[in-house]
């Protein structure tokens, strides 16, 4: 079961001054916001004073969650990973998304390297008002080379703001890179069993966030992320190892379940950290010819690591039909499970429409828009209208009575709807037929259609039935 | 107004939390319980462990990189991972699709699923007794869907002989099974298919294939009937599916005739547990036998309701294991539905080929639903098919040979690509 915070958990520990410094009325809303992580405790400036040392230690120790959040990067467009405290999503929400990083490495010709970052840094899909984006850029060093990774590292920091990994197992070339973009917060990748105290005190030293890897090895990846806690290290991320390929892919996801499992439900904390995967090492990994064959592949590893836990996933293609499922499959996932999908009920504009374009009236069920917005759209322009039923989609609300022609009827005059059209029309969907007869009865001179019960006939509707009454008008 | 939340304004997305947890505690405060939308807190089990962990330094105020104060220890500590093992006290239903002549049917293999005793490939709890099953659409009767051409080009030699287009999918596109979806009986067609004619199809492909199948029905709860009580005067014993059952039939009716003639059922419910829970148990009290029931929540797809999915999976899942009879019922998942989503079929040049993006789709709804608890997957494009049935494959083996360790994954670092 998920760690269920109380505003008190956390209250108790506040200042209690409620100096309004955070931009809250007081610390009791500031307690609220803290648990449902829309504020962080940097927030309260309060809290840092030395008097106050005892209350934020405790503090820190009760918002932990099982899965420790980690923070890669610094300025804007910082990311936060981890943060998890269930397993089901279903349980209360998974927070903070999976980021996913692009790679880049230190023998690309400088053009193609920064054309290449700002594509992952420009690289936006609009859906369902949301913009989905690409998170970082990790810089893997082919070269051996600590100068020329260095190097590398610095023109990526100059070309963007967004937060970087620097992968190498040499801790002469990860210091080199680090001595140069340090300050950036970047990830280190990676720990191992061989580079590990050095690459402990790497992290230490450059107050960095840190990789452990441990390819197929789960005893290996406890006993190093132990070593390092002890160290004093906390902000980890791990690595399992990513085997995108035939049976060993399904050992992938076993380790990645157990470790969740591991972490959330039976409270290990060495092991309380985000997890790292790398579809991308299907180019490293992959025999099969067949380019296309190897960008499928890697676009479904993610979308499958990600369901099973991956906090951050690292990929190599870039091509739109590669990262859309990905991108799209992230934000599924990562809805709020809690908050009922509705979009907020009023008049929708679909392609410019004017004053004789078709109105539809629909329900306000997030699903249910945006279906039937693509269908109406599909159709040319038009009117949108979506009924207050609280989120509940259409079958459900006219047999539960909250799709009325009196709330119809309401709803049309509420958001101007009347005046919008010169063609008195107004199209029902197929499933509130039963209300026509009323509604028709309350707009007085104004002509009720039964639209299409699947919104997908819409089109075929408009051109067959609506276009030719209504334009003999 | 931040730019986006402007944007999701215009768009009409709701940019409100909704429910949050302040919200639900204060609910509490006057409900022992309260159930909402999609989450059920019993007011006991709210109750907080502080975790044991080991604390960084206190405040995260930047200080200049120095190295570490005091020594600290730099020793390997070897400590050995242990799986989190668990044990459920429910167990899935297996169920038998087809029937051979021993069994009293003709059919010259049968098809298992279910029997799950953890959640869907816990091989660290549990071996995945059956690994799901993947059946692809075939049409019956005369007529077809509007299907998307980059689906229609792999079926387009058989799109007139039904047996031949089920031997395709099976024999070339290794499907496990298929479904004739009887789509001409919809009572709202003009000429729509009489259930006789309808069984007397079914009987045919009996005739033709030997393989066990699903019989689809067009989703009209008086016609579907009817379809039904025809079909199986000749599926009799053969143990074939009945896709699908839903809330607003005759289901005392339904059971018997799946009860009496020895078929199968799957039991279609609209994305609400509820319908699902009520379904089911309606069914089984009705007297459809455990082996026989197949249950299926609703299928959102990729990008068009899969959360809903996924987790009214993983809940129903996880209750039949937690011990509720009425979801010891393996799952059914069309991943069909993917094709709703736009991204899946059309021309949009700045998305990419179609041809990619429309199998990736149905694949990724489908595994979504295979992670989550489907038993069974209904699919459409033959690589969407190929590439689930070999995860499935994947997920389900255990006790592999250590050698996979030897991959030398870390190799991803240093490629040159």
């Amino acid at each position: 079961m998920p760690k269920i915070l109380r505003p008190m958990d956390v209250y108790k520990y506040l200042p209690g001054t409620n100096c309004g410094k955070c931009g809250e009325a007081n610390c009791m809303a500031f307690a609220t916001k803290l648990i449902e992580r829309q504020v962080s405790i940097e927030q309260c400036p309060e809290i840092f004073e030395p008097k106050y040392k005892d209350k934020l230690k405790a503090m820190l120790e009760v918002l932990r969650a099982p899965v420790k959040e980690v923070t890669i990067g610094v300025g804007e467009r910082a990311v936060t990973i981890g943060g998890k405290v269930c397993v089901y999503r279903h349980e209360l929400t998974w927070y903070h998304p999976t980021a996913i990083a692009i790679d880049v490495h230190d023998e690309m010709a400088e053009d193609e390297l920064i054309k290449r970052v700002k594509q992952v840094e420009e690289f936006v899909f609009e859906r369902i008002g949301m913009q989905l984006k690409l998170d970082m850029i990790a810089l893997r060093c082919v070269s051996g080379n600590p100068e020329k990774f260095a190097r590398t590292a610095d023109l990526i920091a100059k070309n963007t703001s967004l937060p970087m990994i620097l992968c190498s197992f040499d801790p002469n070339v990860m210091e080199e890179a680090l001595l140069t973009v340090g300050s950036k917060k970047p990830l280190i990748y990676a720990a191992t069993e061989k580079n590990w105290k050095e690459f402990a005190k790497l992290a230490s030293k450059y107050e960095c966030p840190l990789t452990v890897s441990a390819p197929g090895d789960l005893s290996m990846l406890k006993s190093l992320c132990r070593s390092l806690r002890n160290y004093g290290l906390d902000d980890l991320v791990l690595d399992p190892g990513t085997y995108p390929v035939g049976d060993a892919f399904g050992e992938t996801v076993n380790m990645f379940t157990m470790l969740r499992i591991s972490a959330i439900e039976k409270n290990d904390a060495d092991i309380g950290y985000p997890l790292m995967a790398v579809p991308a090492a299907i180019w490293a990994l992959s025999k099969d010819e067949d380019e296309a064959n190897v960008k499928m592949q890697e676009s479904y590893v993610s979308c499958v690591l990600m369901a099973r836990y991956a906090d951050l996933l690292v990929m190599h293609s870039m091509d739109p039909w590669v990262l859309l499922p990905v991108l799209v499959c992230r934000q599924n996932l990562y809805t709020d499970p809690r908050v009922p999908l509705a979009v907020d009920p009023g008049l929708y504009e679909v392609k410019e429409p004017d004053e004789m374009s078709p109105l539809y009236v629909t329900c306000n069920s997030a699903l249910t828009y945006f279906l039937v917005k693509n269908d109406v759209e599909a159709a040319g322009s038009g009117w949108l209208l979506c009924v207050d039923t609280g989120g509940i989609s259409l079958q459900s609300s006219v047999a539960g009575r909250r799709f009325t022609a009196d709330m119809v009827a309401e709803a049309m005059k509420e958001f101007g709807a009347l005046e919008k059209v010169k063609h008195k029309t107004v199209i029902i969907p197929g499933y509130a037929a039963r209300i026509s007869g009323e509604l028709e009865d309350m707009l007085k001179d104004w002509k009720v259609y039964v639209g299409p019960r699947d919104s997908t006939a819409i089109p075929s509707f408009i051109e067959k039935v609506w276009k030719p009454e209504v334009s003999k008008k | 107004m931040s730019e986006e939340k402007k944007k999701k304004e215009s768009e009409g997305v709701s940019t409100g939390r909704g429910i949050g947890i302040a919200e639900i505690l204060s609910l509490l405060d006057k409900a022992k319980e309260l159930s909402l939308e999609d989450v059920e807190i019993a007011a006991e089990e709210l109750t907080f462990e502080i975790l044991p962990v080991v604390l960084q330094a206190a405040a995260p105020q930047p200080t200049p990189a120095a190295p570490p104060a005091v020594e600290k220890p730099l020793e390997l500590e070897r400590l050995t991972y242990e799986p989190p093992l668990e044990t459920y006290p429910g167990e899935i239903a297996e169920v038998q699709i087809g029937a051979t002549s021993k069994e009293g049917g003709t059919r010259s293999r049968v098809i298992k699923i279910g029997g799950e005793k953890a959640p869907p490939f816990y091989r660290f709890q549990q071996p995945t007794p059956w690994q799901p099953v993947v059946a692809l659409d075939v049409f019956g009767v005369d007529i077809l869907p509007p299907l998307p051409k980059t689906i229609k080009e792999w079926y387009k030699d058989v799109l007139d002989d039904r047996a031949a287009w089920a031997e395709k999918c099976m024999k070339e596109y290794g499907a496990d099974l298929v479904t004739f979806h009887l789509i001409s009986t919809d009572p709202s067609l003009p000429n729509s298919t009489p259930a006789p004619e309808a069984a007397k199809f079914i009987d045919e492909m009996l005739d033709k294939i030997s393989d066990p199948f699903l019989v689809g029905s067009a989703g009209d709860p008086v016609k579907d009937l009817e379809v039904f009580k025809e079909v199986a005067k000749v599926a009799k014993g053969e143990k074939l599916v009945l896709a699908s059952v839903t809330i607003d039939m005759d289901l005392e009716t339904s059971a018997k005739l799946v009860a009496e003639n020895n078929l199968d059922v799957i039991a279609l419910a609209f994305l609400d547990i509820n319908q699902v829970k009520e379904l089911n148990s309606k069914l089984l009290d009705y007297g459809v036998p455990k082996t026989s029931l197949i249950t299926d929540p609703s299928t959102g797809g990729l990008g068009y309701g899969i959360e809903y999915t996924f987790s009214m999976m993983e809940r129903m899942r996880l209750a039949g294991l937690k011990g509720d009879p009425s979801m010891q019922i393996p799952i059914s998942c069309a991943a069909t539905n993917a094709w709703a989503a736009r991204e899946a079929w059309a021309k949009v040049p700045e998305w990419g080929p179609r041809e990619y993006r429309g199998p990736i789709w149905e694949a990724v709804t489908g595994t979504l639903g295979m992670l989550a608890g489907a038993d069974l997957l209904m699919m459409m494009h033959p690589l969407a098919a190929k590439i689930v049935k070999k995860a499935a494959e994947i997920l389900s083996k255990h006790g592999l040979k250590e050698d996979w360790r030897e991959i030398p994954y870390e190799n991803w670092v240093a490629m040159k690509i």
